[in-house]
């Protein structure tokens, strides 16, 4: 009998300890990079090109590209990832057509960031013509944040209940008056979410955009869709492995300022989440 | 009020859009495949299959051999796995069964923000923060090596792995755990005897999924494993250099001459990653299209 | 007697492989209260749901039969179901406000069907509110949620929401079987004013409630019809022994 509870106590014990080698190195990546970050952060930081093959000065075309290139993927992901989700929520049948829809969303979330940015160059650098250009990135992301969208989205569309659909139909509503008016605006927190989520990962992402729009060196902001960008992933690759001699307060610095763009992204998903699922009448 | 109003032009226009949105997915993952195949069968038939399946990658000797890369990519994701698994199944275990509430406030949140940092960023804290100690702890002459790639991928996957092992936990019945306490067990080892065997299909996928994202990582990867073409043989493979198939075309593609054999080599390495992400994600798909039909609803 | 509003003929309905309506041939008479009572899982919600075409949401079931409105067949190719639902309104066993404030649920049919103008909403936010008893009870506070309401008031909000449409045919789906009497007396006193105006099908909560509305009855058991008669004497005069047996209360 003793024994057995012993053995209750050292599982729960291993449990405890499993859980803590997870969050410990979490909390450390995020403060340290935050402590050792916020030294390089002041106003020139932000605000400056980068000077002395990027030793000195600023990281603000950066700043600028990503989030140039963020929205770029929003114009793009936002529509077909809503439309997609729409489709597969309010139309589609259980049919074969729709099971190999939910099956290419799967493998679409599955496919590798650096394939992505193969086909990406392949298709709109090369065969259409962009060139590596905003356009050219920002449509490789958007494909690459797509099954993010639609799947959250979905969920989002499916968590509320079919009665209303029923009860808007019964009124002389038509399908997509009941989507319009009651189903998209009871999901819209729950597509916000999705959206942030999708276009975060697509902030932070550097493969994809290797060889679509990412300049190693541009000091001067982008001046058409068709330019390229500097951008803070890439940036950050740049400095802490491609130039000898970089100050480390200009790597940390980088970092921070990505990682703060991207967690503040996720909280605020997180946070409009839960205050409309707390808010919600059903 | 009597009959609808016109025929309505507008709305047959958008839900004609948003079928063809809908079917469109299918289309990207066909086009993606094609694109890849595309640029690079030439490369089947531009190099040779002895040399395509060899031991060296020198590209600049025309040596396009890719099995060192896909084994380097296989070591470091299976150690990857091997240590995130016993990890992720057992804080997926802890958060579900044991853990108080207060500290399941702390950790969901905790995991959410792992999940959502930026692969070069972990890939910066491995090389900067974590080499230096993997070299000093196990006396390497680098710590750029396999197994802080497989750590950094480790972590990388755990969010995943945990959340979809959350799941699989969460589908096990009530009735499963009480009967195991009805039977005077004890939690843990109802836990242990019940739960998480009755779990383990959804674990199952947990792994695959894990592995999906571990194999076609790349930025992190690239920054600290240390890029060595060489074969990972012998028992201190893991402790050396290493280089895997995404590194290799990150690394690589901005530099090569478009229409080159190398080029298309590189391209070559895309379609074996999209082949095995997409056979992982197939078999992860499937566990879960079963569980599905059998759970009934929707 | 002049021409059904609604003629059932010779209608089966299945959902996958499982029959929930056999056969059923029923005329429904104009500006009267026709109650579709028996046991559960008899198919009245079913039998209900068709006369609207709320059915055509449910995947895979199968209808063969006619159904008529006035003469034509409401599942002809080509039908407008949209203007078919504005005709035959639908109040269902739950009350189910939609999202948002009383007037918006009144006003949400009108406003599907492309009426904008303000002044006109108002007058039929009134007038439907009215009939369905409850304007007193919320005249003051249109534009607070709905879903404030307590379940009674949601109910006859349901039914007022149906009314703004003007139908000329009402469908109730056991509208009173989350109520409290009170509640029950006072849309059973609504629905009896509003057979001066409306064809009503109503779903009964109980086989006493049936008795004290109906004004044509007809009885269903395992998918089929048993027997109809109008008035009130199916109540007191059953022909078949089956509907002796349930308005007696020895099954059901």
């Amino acid at each position: 009998m003793r024994n057995r509870f012993v053995a209750q106590r050292v599982g729960f014990a291993l449990l405890t300890l499993a859980a803590l080698v997870v969050v410990i190195p979490i909390l450390t990546i995020v403060a340290t990079i935050f402590i050792r970050g916020a030294a390089a952060i002041n106003w020139e930081f932000l605000t400056a090109m980068p000077r002395d093959g990027m030793r000195a000065g600023g990281i603000f075309p950066a700043i600028v590209g990503t989030i140039v290139l963020t929205l770029g993927t929003a114009i793009v992901a936002i529509p077909l990832g809503v439309g997609g989700a729409i489709y597969l929520s309010e139309y589609a049948r259980d049919t074969w057509l729709t099971r190999s829809i939910r099956l290419a969303i799967i493998n679409l979330a599955g496919i590798p960031s650096v394939v992505y940015g193969l086909f990406g160059l392949g298709l709109f650098v090369l065969l259409m013509g962009f060139g590596t250009s905003i356009v050219a990135g920002s449509l490789t992301l958007a494909i690459m944040t797509l099954p993010v969208i639609i799947s959250t989205a979905e969920e989002a569309l499916r968590a509320v209940p079919t009665e209303f659909r029923t009860v808007s139909a019964s009124l002389g509503g038509t399908r997509w008056q009941g989507i319009r008016y009651i189903v998209l605006p009871q999901a819209l927190p729950g597509i916000i979410t999705g959206v942030i989520l999708g276009l975060l990962r697509a902030a932070g992402e550097t493969a994809p955009i290797l060889f679509t729009v990412a300049a190693f060196y541009l000091p001067r902001l982008p001046r058409s869709p068709l330019d390229q960008t500097m951008a803070l992933p890439y940036h950050l690759y740049v400095v802490s492995t491609q130039v000898p001699g970089m100050p480390a307060k200009i790597q940390f610095g980088t970092a921070l300022v990505l990682l703060a763009l991207v967690l503040s992204l996720n909280i605020g998903a997180t946070m409009i989440r839960s205050y409309f699922r707390r808010r919600r009448q059903w | 009020m009597r009959q609808t109003p016109r025929v309505r032009w507008g709305e047959f226009a958008i839900e004609s859009l948003i079928r063809v949105i809908g079917f469109s997915t299918v289309g990207f993952v066909i086009i993606i495949f094609l694109f890849l195949l595309r640029e690079g069968l030439p490369a089947f038939a531009q190099i040779n299959l002895d040399n395509l399946f060899g031991t060296r990658w020198y590209p600049t000797f025309g040596l396009f051999g890719t099995l060192p890369l896909v084994l380097g990519s296989a070591l470091i994701t299976i150690t990857a796995i091997v240590i995130a698994l016993p990890l992720g199944v057992a804080t997926a275990v802890f958060v579900r069964e044991v853990a108080p509430n207060w500290a399941r406030e702390i950790l969901k949140p905790m995991i959410e923000v792992l999940a959502g940092i930026p692969s070069v960023v972990l890939g910066f804290f491995g090389m900067t923060l974590v080499a230096p100690i993997v070299r000093e702890t196990f006396g390497a002459p680098t710590g750029l090596v396999a197994f802080t790639g497989a750590l950094i991928l480790a972590y990388m996957s755990l969010p995943t792995i945990i959340s979809v092992a959350e799941d699989a936990l969460d589908a096990v019945p009530k009735l499963y755990r009480d009967a195991g306490l009805a039977m005077g067990a004890t939690q843990w080892q109802t836990i242990w005897r019940v739960v998480v065997p009755a779990a383990r299909s959804g674990i199952l996928t947990a792994v695959m999924l894990g592995m999906g994202r571990a194999i076609g990582e790349t930025m992190a990867v690239m920054m600290v494993t240390g890029n060595a073409a060489r074969m990972p043989l012998g028992l201190d493979a893991l402790f050396r250099p290493v280089r895997t198939m995404t590194a290799t075309i990150a690394a690589e593609m901005g530099e090569v001459a478009h229409g080159s054999v190398h080029y298309h080599a590189l391209f070559a390495i895309g379609i074996i990653l999209f082949v095995i992400t997409f056979l992982i994600n197939l078999a992860a798909a499937s566990t879960m299209f079963r569980k599905r039909r059998r759970g009934g609803l929707r | 007697m002049s021409e059904p509003k609604i003629q059932i003929q010779n209608v089966s309905y299945a959902y996958g492989d499982q029959q929930v309506l056999r056969n059923i041939t029923l005329d429904i008479p104009a500006r009267a209260i026709t109650v579709l009572f028996g046991p559960a899982g008899g198919g009245k919600t079913t039998l209900l749901r068709l006369l609207n075409r709320l059915n055509d949401l449910v995947e895979d079931g199968r209808m063969t039969g006619r159904i008529l409105l006035d003469g034509a067949d409401i599942y002809a190719p080509g039908f407008d179901v949209p203007g078919l639902r504005r005709r035959v309104g639908m109040v269902f066993a739950l009350p189910l406000p939609l999202p948002g404030t009383i007037r918006e649920n009144v006003t949400y049919g009108p406003k599907l069907a492309g009426l904008r103008d303000h002044a006109r909403l108002d007058e039929i936010v009134e007038r439907s509110l009215r009939q369905a008893a409850l304007w007193d009870e919320v005249k003051d506070r249109l534009d607070s949620p709905a879903n404030a309401l307590s379940g009674g008031q949601q109910q006859r909000l349901c039914i007022a929401r149906s009314l703004a449409l003007e139908p000329e045919v009402l469908l109730l789906d056991e509208p009173t079987s989350g109520l409290d009497p009170i509640s029950t007396a006072k849309v059973e006193g609504s629905l009896l004013i509003l057979r001066e105006q409306y064809t009503v099908v109503i779903v009964p909560h109980s086989v006493q409630q049936a008795s004290r509305i109906a004004d044509y009855a007809a009885f269903f058991l395992m998918g089929e019809l048993v027997e109809h008669q109008p008035g009130k004497r199916i109540f007191t005069t059953p022909v078949d022994k089956r509907t002796e047996d349930y308005v007696t209360g020895r099954f059901g």
